[in-house]
């Protein structure tokens, strides 16, 4: 090689005038910038020394020599100018010198390069780069950040106040903790994050406690809004982004959750009150500040559900309260009213539904489920299920308290259906409106067909059409017949000598689609026997195997009544015709007379007189002239009665069917549970204990609710007739026998 | 060869013979079969009560179809499966009849046996609560004394059910061996018990409260 050896001294000699000139140039002093040159030498010294042959090679004493030197450096300059600085000038100070250290460790690694290149992989010793920082970090760092901590979190308290600071300092420093990791975010998470988020935490909850005090609903939330748009600015300008996730979760804890009840329920401009005075940016500012936070939906929905339901709960309170206080003229009026207003309310939070909660499912869930707790009340005695069913039947009637035009009789009808979903007996629903719709088809002349057929394709298309067939059976019944009657009437114009000499009338119903009616056994008046035996024969040329059963209860007569004043037509039912015409052989008849020839029980007989002889039309006298009908009273014909009509209805009040209606649907559940059971089963075979309750359940969700027990029951019921039976040897488990 | 086959035919045959000979003791000659006086009459021979659960074991044992009745055929099946031809043979073999019964493999089937053993009718399905009362007692009380008499306690004075069907009999067992008593402490009645064990810890948790 012919090269000679350079001693440590005379090489070191010649790499310390360049890092003295480079401590120069980062004092600030005028010096030239290091040229290629200069450069190239002192990269080689190292090369050179690095490569003699041993003991010369000098890697090793270089290696800690750069350290030292950095060491050194930090000892003499660095900190005593960092000694007696405070505040922000310290802080200044640190960046400074700290930026200065990295230009004085970026050119040193420069020079000793060639150390980084094998001496550090060889010995496993940290980088040139690594070491710079760890000198910084133990000299410097380790003895400073307590106090740089205290200054940062000072200033930004400061910021948070409304003062203006130095941002671009903040993040130099802050820069400084992250870097001190070494690649881990350990030193800035313990060393400055940690008391920053605490401290966060602890001056968000000062200010929501006073602000939940004095500030409204609507303004505590916009303070909270821009509270954290300032968080969020705050983190995209010093602070590191890993931050952003962690503050902004405890500022909204702190803001937004912790007092969330308090504040949706602020007396005078809480939820409640938004809702009263429609304030839609608030409510929709609720919910985009709610949404940001995991699970803070849930808060304000659940505060939405307790708000819905007590409105709705009100309304039924109001409705119970003003059925018992007065006697009401028009009976079911508050019912009417109520339901009224419950519509009213489904349709308005369904608007704030779409406008301001964005039809979010939470919402749609707590809408339902406050719904249903008001809407399965029993009101004076009336289950919902009847009352939703008066309603409907209402409207349908010809001549429904206000006339309402077509439209108007539709939209309503649509939002009954939609109202049913959230009353749990649907059955009980459909029973009530089923013996409705009877009275409406039969007494009701001029009902409306396409409102009857659209209520009932709407109700089957939500509900199944178990819910509505029979229904519909009843409609199409009353429209045939019409035509049987045209065809009724053909056939007493071609038999005239079998014509019994009456206007008359008849109606068949199908027996499995119409309710089921008390049967009478009736004796006619011998007028009406013709009647029926003649339309008897004409059936008898349609049909051949069907039978007919007469019941009059729903017949309607029309009688003249000759009274001395005026003659009146009476237009009654064909029981109290019944009644009327014995007077046409008898002056006067005794109670048990009346019974012996009509055949009929006390409750209905009474029921009947009293309708003629004590209520508003008194067509017949009664002896005693009481007002109530004993079993020893006697009845003559009232020749002076007169009313100021010519032609009037002498109403029979209808027998209190709710009882019957609630036995009736009890008693068909238990079918109901069993053929979702079987059918199940079939398609099953095999299926939990807890599958099949559930599922059942859910199949019989859209008629009505099962309780366990009863599910428990014909699953005994269903094992004992051999549908199924339990698995052998999973108890929880059964199987379908086919 | 030939010797051979008829010396053991001919001792099969005089095996059977003595069990023959033992049926015939009891048997009813008109009916063909034991009837219930035979039985009765095999109850005092044996030594043990007619109600005795150990003739039930019997019966089990000989795979008995009809209640009070043993046909010639369960005879010899039941009497060659537990090697006696005499009455002494078979007194001895009563006792170990009932470690048989008592192993974990055989016990529910036994007592499975003994419901539909109950089923004196054509198409029966279920045992009238007084009929139930008593089985319960004769097979389950001397191991499970304090459940026994607490659920036959409860279902004299329940009303709800008139009958038990096998179904509910078999879930009996199971409520003793898996339900700890009388706290009834591990028992969910959403799970899938008969709802008469619903009912009846009910009934217990309303006693005790």
């Amino acid at each position: 090689m012919g090269c000679e050896n350079i001693e440590f001294d005379q090489g070191w000699g010649e790499m310390e005038k360049g890092i003295e000139k480079l401590k120069r140039i980062l004092a600030g002093e005028k010096e030239t910038p290091f040229t290629s040159r200069e450069y190239m030498t002192l990269y080689t010294t190292i090369y050179n020394m690095c490569n003699q042959k041993a003991p010369h090679d000098y890697s090793e004493q270089l290696y800690d020599k750069y350290k030292k030197t950095l060491d050194e450096y930090i000892t003499s300059i660095v900190l005593p100018s960092l000694k007696d600085k405070h505040d922000e000038f310290m802080l200044r100070e640190l960046v400074e010198r700290w930026l200065n250290h990295k230009i004085m460790v970026k050119w040193l690694t420069r020079f000793f390069h060639y150390l980084d290149r094998y001496f550090i992989i060889q010995k496993s010793v940290p980088a040139l780069n690594e070491v710079g920082t760890t000198c910084f970090l133990n000299l410097v760092y380790e003895d400073v950040h307590p106090t740089v901590q205290d200054i940062v979190l000072s200033l930004i308290d400061k910021e948070r106040e409304g003062d203006q600071i130095d941002r671009a300092l903040l993040k130099n420093a802050l820069e400084i903790f992250v870097e001190m990791g070494l690649g881990q975010m350990n030193r800035y998470q313990d060393d400055f994050e940690a008391r920053f988020l605490q401290e966060t935490t602890n001056y968000y909850s000062r200010k929501a406690s006073k602000w939940i005090e004095e500030d409204s609903c609507p303004d505590y939330l916009l303070k909270s809004e821009e509270c954290l748009k300032k968080e969020v600015d705050r983190v995209s300008s010093y602070l590191h982004s890993s931050s952003e996730t962690k503050l902004i979760k405890k500022v909204q804890h702190e803001l937004l959750v912790v007092y969330v009840n308090q504040l949706l329920e602020k007396e005078d401009s809480g939820i409640k009150v938004l809702f009263r005075d429609d304030k839609v940016d608030d409510l929709s500012r609720t919910y985009r500040v709610y949404n940001k936070i995991s699970q803070g939906l849930d808060l304000v929905a659940n505060v939405f559900k307790q708000h819905v339901t007590i409105e709705g709960t009100a309304f039924v309170q109001q409705a119970e309260e003003a059925t018992s206080n007065q006697a009401s003229n028009t009976p079911g009026g508050h019912e009417q009213v109520l339901v009224k207003n419950i519509l009213e309310l489904h349709d308005n939070y369904m608007t704030y539904l779409n406008s301001c909660f964005q039809n979010h499912n939470l919402f749609q869930k707590a809408l339902k489920e406050a719904f249903e707790v008001f809407c399965n009340k029993t009101v004076n005695g009336s289950p919902s299920a009847e009352i939703l069913a008066s309603f409907a039947d209402h409207i349908l009637r010809k001549g429904g308290s206000e006339k309402l035009s077509d439209e108007v009789i539709e939209e309503t009808l649509e939002k009954v259906v939609k109202l049913l979903q959230y009353v749990i007996d649907k059955d009980v629903f459909a029973e009530f409106y089923r013996k409705k719709l009877a009275r409406r088809l039969l007494f009701d002349r001029g009902t409306n067909d396409d409102h009857e057929r659209s209520i009932l394709s709407k109700l089957k298309q939500q509900f199944g059409a178990p819910l509505t067939s029979k229904m519909e059976g009843m409609v199409t019944d009353v429209v045939l017949a019409k035509e049987h009657q045209s065809s009724f009437q053909e056939y007493l114009r071609n038999n005239p000598d079998v014509h019994p000499g009456l206007d008359f009338t008849v109606t068949v119903l199908t027996t499995g689609f119409w309710p089921s009616y008390k049967w009478f056994d009736l004796s006619l008046p011998s007028e009406m026997v013709k009647c029926v035996k003649v339309f008897k024969g004409f059936y008898e040329t349609k049909t051949k195997h069907r039978k007919l059963t007469w019941i009059f209860s729903l017949g309607t007569s029309h009688i003249n009544g000759k009274f001395e004043p005026k003659p009146i037509e009476l237009i009654v039912s064909t029981h109290q015709a019944a009644v009327l015409l014995l007077f046409n052989a008898s002056e006067r008849l005794s109670y048990s007379e009346i019974v012996a020839q009509l055949n009929l029980a006390h409750d209905d007989l009474i029921r009947l007189l009293h309708s003629l002889s004590c209520a508003k039309y008194k067509i017949l006298n009664k002896e005693p002239s009481s007002k109530s009908i004993s079993q020893s009273d006697s009845f003559k014909f009232n020749p002076n009665f007169t009313d100021k009509m010519r032609r009037i209805k002498v109403p029979l009040p209808p027998v209190d069917e709710r009882k019957k209606v609630i036995e009736d649907v009890d008693k068909d559940r238990p079918y109901a549970i069993d053929a979702a059971i079987v059918r199940i089963m079939k398609s099953r075979k095999v299926i939990t204990h807890q599958q099949l309750i559930s599922e059942t359940i859910e199949q019989l969700s859209r008629m009505f609710k099962p309780n366990i027990k009863a599910i428990k029951k014909r699953i005994e019921d269903l094992i004992t007739r051999d549908y199924m039976e339990r698995d052998r040897d999973n108890s929880h488990m059964f199987r379908y026998l086919a | 060869m030939l010797l051979f086959v008829s010396v053991s035919s001919k001792a099969k045959i005089k095996g059977l013979e003595k069990i023959d000979r033992l049926f015939n003791t009891y048997a009813n000659s008109s009916l063909g079969m034991i009837d219930p006086e035979g039985i009765e009459a095999l109850c005092s021979d044996l030594g043990v009560d007619y109600t005795d659960v150990r003739i039930l074991m019997l019966a089990w044992k000989l795979k008995a179809e009809k209640q009070g009745y043993f046909t010639q055929d369960e005879w010899q099946t039941g009497l060659k499966a537990l090697g006696v031809d005499s009455l002494s043979k078979l007194k001895k073999a009563l006792s170990d009849l009932e470690k048989e019964v008592e192993k974990p493999s055989n016990y529910e089937d036994f007592y499975t046996y003994a419901f539909r053993y109950c089923l004196t009718e054509e198409k029966q399905k279920s045992v009238d609560i007084e009929s139930i009362c008593e089985l319960l007692n004769l097979v389950l009380g001397v191991q499970f004394r304090p459940q026994i008499d607490s659920l036959i306690e409860y279902l004299k004075v329940q009303n709800d059910y008139k009958v038990i069907n096998s179904d509910q009999w078999i879930n009996f067992l199971r409520f003793c061996k898996e339900i700890s008593f009388p706290d009834l402490e591990n028992y969910d009645a959403t799970q899938a018990w008969p709802l008469i064990l619903d009912n009846y810890v009910e009934w217990m948790r309303e006693k005790h409260s």
